[in-house]
């Protein structure tokens, strides 16, 4: 019968899966948001003590940085030419988001193995313990979120235009990984123990 | 013919299982992604880990009752059951049952919608829960056994020698809460937008029943909390693994000098207990609002003031937030931030006080009918009374310091946490078995299950907050030698050890009720209850895949009306036509006949 099979197969109305999608997504950075908040609060809280000392950050971190910053512009800008007539312009921006989140990774990883071999080791003082604490934490998010790409990635690659939201939803979620990677740069550089100590009221 | 709605609205968001329909045995009861399946898998699961949790209690009670007596139950084992029963209990069993269990199966049929709105990552939630409870097990058979922390897992004490299992179990304590976060999140994104996405035409949030609200809003707690227990858990482990002192301080275990320098073991009670309050009322809010449901619909009455029961369990839900550190009033605080937690502490006693002003005032003048769900529910009531009375005193500073680490705690806890809602969690699976099976579950030995419990687990914890009193501490393997504690309490422990088991045992009566019935239980109709709220009017029962059958459900009313004065039964279904009459009331007590809302 028309009426069980309008229902029965995933032809759910594209708005009705993408407003439960963005509803979703919204609650799960919530959800991040009161993650990354309360790992901040821990490291204001533990750098005010007396054995923290600031540590230099590698240069890397600045290449990371620009990498997350060109794959939100380009995730951006897909989501833009889907929502017109240029399939391959979407693609290939779509591509290019996906590619900077992995540089990112990398570029991370990079920074790790110049940290290590400077022998900032997580253990021993604080401030490096954050760093790779909210470093890998930062990265297993972005890790996951490279799932949500490859698999909007797949949706998208015939036809674009229909797997819009998806795609939008993927901006959404690469700017909200770049708001929080940019606010750790922040805390890891500026938030010194004098800092701290200053937030905690021990100084 | 189309679904489309009457008013030739496009296809409302309900109404798209989401998911095709399962073809094989393997898709229909294991990798199934129907909530209803998937609520039984975290039922049974739960239920199964919490008999693991009894059974540890009964082992406590062995050594309290007839110390020395158990060669098997040393020191170390003995703290080991400790952490395990608590950890089990509160986590593995109460979330994982009132969220994953109930919310996933009444969640979607008391809104009107076909399934949750994720049905796949709702899979996935399950097998990532189960996941977690097997490495908690796992902790059982590694060298050194599990970990004998307590289940706040305090450090330094938890990842050092002199406490049991800090060399494996520890470890898989911790990786075990960090996948069970996993597995919690999937499934609160699922309720929380199921919830404000699926609903039918004409449910509005002020038309749910009060146990949809209790479960949203435990669920947004959950969401918010737990990152919190993921933080310091997370953080417990690199100190525990890589030798990081986030919570570390500079000491000296077993004359070894350790690595760790400058952490503070303060931070991490922090983080525990901003999860850990929150905690207690993601296992409370469901319960409220099951409660509610059970008296309105065997009491044959609407519920008192619904709109300000929504709004009491938003505000202990808000106020919840904001009283963590009434678990460390004697961890040395400045007096003022006791204070300050004290104060909050009793705030949040008055919107759960409305609350039980208005489940009486419901019962009051009601067609009480003294069924087994009716039954717990009143002793839900008298027992949350008890234990939230004691935890008046508790919130007390004054009168906390020397209360503190006494049995008076185990006893306010137990009371609120683990007589209370496992009332209700009981009361509920005897109320919703006939929606999820078709039968009753037998009535007689309902009866009979009742009473033991509810008899025999007022007795046990009821005489503690005299031991308590007394100044008899928890967490403690023995006491000998301790001349301030009279030789009646040792009595008394003997006593409440036996009753003890003779509740433990009495379980099995639910269990082999629930597998009996299951199978050879009396048929029961569509309604047996004759409830009005919209989980109990779906076309079939058990509901079938999509639950409604071709058409989505429309509603005209709140889910309580009950008693409506003129109608031909005692109760009106939500999604009867409006001719039927009621609607929600207004505020000055007239109850027109209202069609969907515009």
């Amino acid at each position: 019968m028309a009426a069980v099979a309008a229902w029965s197969d995933r032809g759910r109305p594209r708005d009705a899966r993408a407003s439960a999608a963005s509803i979703g997504l919204w609650v799960f950075m919530g959800v991040a948001t009161a993650l990354f908040s309360l790992f901040i609060v821990a490291y204001v809280m533990r750098m005010s003590g007396d054995d923290s000392m600031t540590i230099a950050l590698p240069w890397q971190l600045w290449l990371s940085s620009a990498l997350l910053v060109a794959g939100s512009v380009a995730l951006q800008g897909a989501g833009g030419a889907s929502r017109g007539s240029d399939a391959m312009r979407t693609r290939r921006l779509l591509l290019a988001g996906g590619l900077c989140a992995a540089g990112f990774l990398s570029v991370q990883l990079w920074a790790w193995q110049a940290l290590l071999s400077a022998q900032v080791m997580p253990a021993g003082n604080p401030a490096g313990s954050f760093f790779y604490l909210l470093t890998a934490m930062h990265g297993l998010h972005l890790a996951g979120g490279l799932v949500g790409w490859a698999w909007t990635a797949h949706a998208a690659w015939p036809d674009p235009a229909r797997a819009a939201w998806r795609i939008a939803l993927c901006a959404r979620y690469w700017h909200f990984m770049l708001a929080v990677w940019l606010v750790l740069f922040a805390l890891l550089g500026w938030v010194t123990p004098e800092v701290a100590r200053f937030v905690c009221g021990t100084s | 013919m189309n679904s489309s709605s009457p008013t030739g609205q496009a296809m409302s968001h309900a109404d798209d299982a989401g998911h095709p329909a399962p073809q094989s045995f393997l898709t229909r009861y294991v990798w199934s992604q129907d909530h209803k399946v998937i609520a039984v898998q975290y039922a049974c699961t739960a239920i199964a880990v919490g008999v693991v949790g009894v059974v540890l209690s009964n082992l406590m009670r062995l050594q309290l009752g007839f110390p020395g007596q158990f060669d098997f139950i040393n020191a170390e084992r003995y703290y080991q059951f400790v952490t395990m029963h608590g950890m089990i209990m509160v986590i593995y069993l109460l979330t994982a049952l009132f969220l994953g269990g109930f919310g996933n199966y009444l969640i979607p049929l008391m809104v009107g919608a076909r399934d949750m709105v994720f049905p796949y990552l709702n899979m996935l939630s399950f097998w990532v829960y189960l996941l977690s409870v097997v490495v908690l097990m796992a902790s059982f058979f590694v060298p050194g056994g599990p970990t004998g922390a307590g289940w706040t897992l305090y450090p330094p004490q938890s990842i050092l020698p002199g406490t049991p299992g800090h060399a494996g179990g520890i470890v898989l304590m911790l990786v075990s809460l960090l996948i069970f976060i996993v597995a919690t999140t999937m499934g609160g994104l699922n309720y929380v937008t199921t919830v404000l996405q699926a609903r039918c035409e004409g449910m509005t949030l002020l038309r749910m029943p009060l146990t949809v609200w209790g479960i949203f809003v435990a669920t947004i707690l959950a969401l918010l909390g737990f990152p919190a227990l993921f933080v310091s858990g997370v953080m417990l482990l690199l100190d525990r693994t890589l030798g990081t002192s986030f919570f570390m301080p500079a000491l000296v275990s077993m004359g070894q000098v350790t690595g760790y320098k400058g952490g503070s073991p303060l931070l991490f009670q922090h983080l525990f207990w901003f999860f850990g309050h929150p905690e207690v009322y993601i296992v409370a809010l469901p319960a409220f609002g099951i409660v509610s449901d059970l008296i309105s619909v065997h009491a044959r009455k609407c519920i008192f003031g619904y709109r300000m029961m929504v709004w009491a369990i938003v505000a202990i839900g808000a106020l919840s937030v904001v009283v963590w550190a009434h678990h460390m009033f004697v961890s040395g605080m400045n007096p003022y931030f006791g204070f300050f937690f004290a104060t909050t502490t009793l705030i949040i006693a008055v919107p759960t006080a409305i609350k039980v002003y208005n489940w009486i005032l419901t019962l009051w003048r009601g067609d009480i009918h003294l069924t087994v769900p009716m039954l717990f529910a009143l002793a839900f009531l008298c027992t949350f009374l008890i234990g939230g009375l004691t935890g008046l005193f508790l919130g007390n500073v004054s009168v906390d310091i020397p209360l503190s680490g006494t049995y008076f705690v185990v006893a306010h806890f137990h009371m609120v946490m683990g007589v209370a809602p496992l009332l209700v969690v009981f009361g509920g699976i005897y109320h919703w078995f006939p929606k999820v099976t078709g039968r009753m579950l037998d009535d007689r030995l309902g009866r009979l299950h009742f009473w033991i419990t509810f008899l025999g687990t007022y007795a046990v914890f009821f005489p503690m907050h005299y031991l308590g009193v007394l100044g008899m501490p928890r967490r403690y393997y023995n006491f000998d030698g301790y001349k301030f504690i009279p030789p009646s309490a040792f009595s008394l422990n003997e006593v409440i050890t036996v009753i003890a088991m003779i509740i433990a045992l009495a379980q099995l009566l639910f269990i082999v009720n629930l597998a009996w019935s299951a199978w050879r239980g009396r048929p029961a109709d569509a309604n047996p209850w004759r409830a009005a709220s919209l989980e109990w009017q779906t076309p079939t029962t058990p509901p079938g895949y999509g639950n409604w059958g071709p058409r989505l459900p429309v509603v005209y009313r709140w889910a309580y009306a009950y008693g409506e004065p003129g109608a031909a039964e005692d109760f009106i279904a939500q999604n009867a036509p409006p001719q039927a009459g009621a609607g929600e009331p207004e505020p000055e007590g007239q109850s027109e006949v209202r069609g969907a809302p515009a």
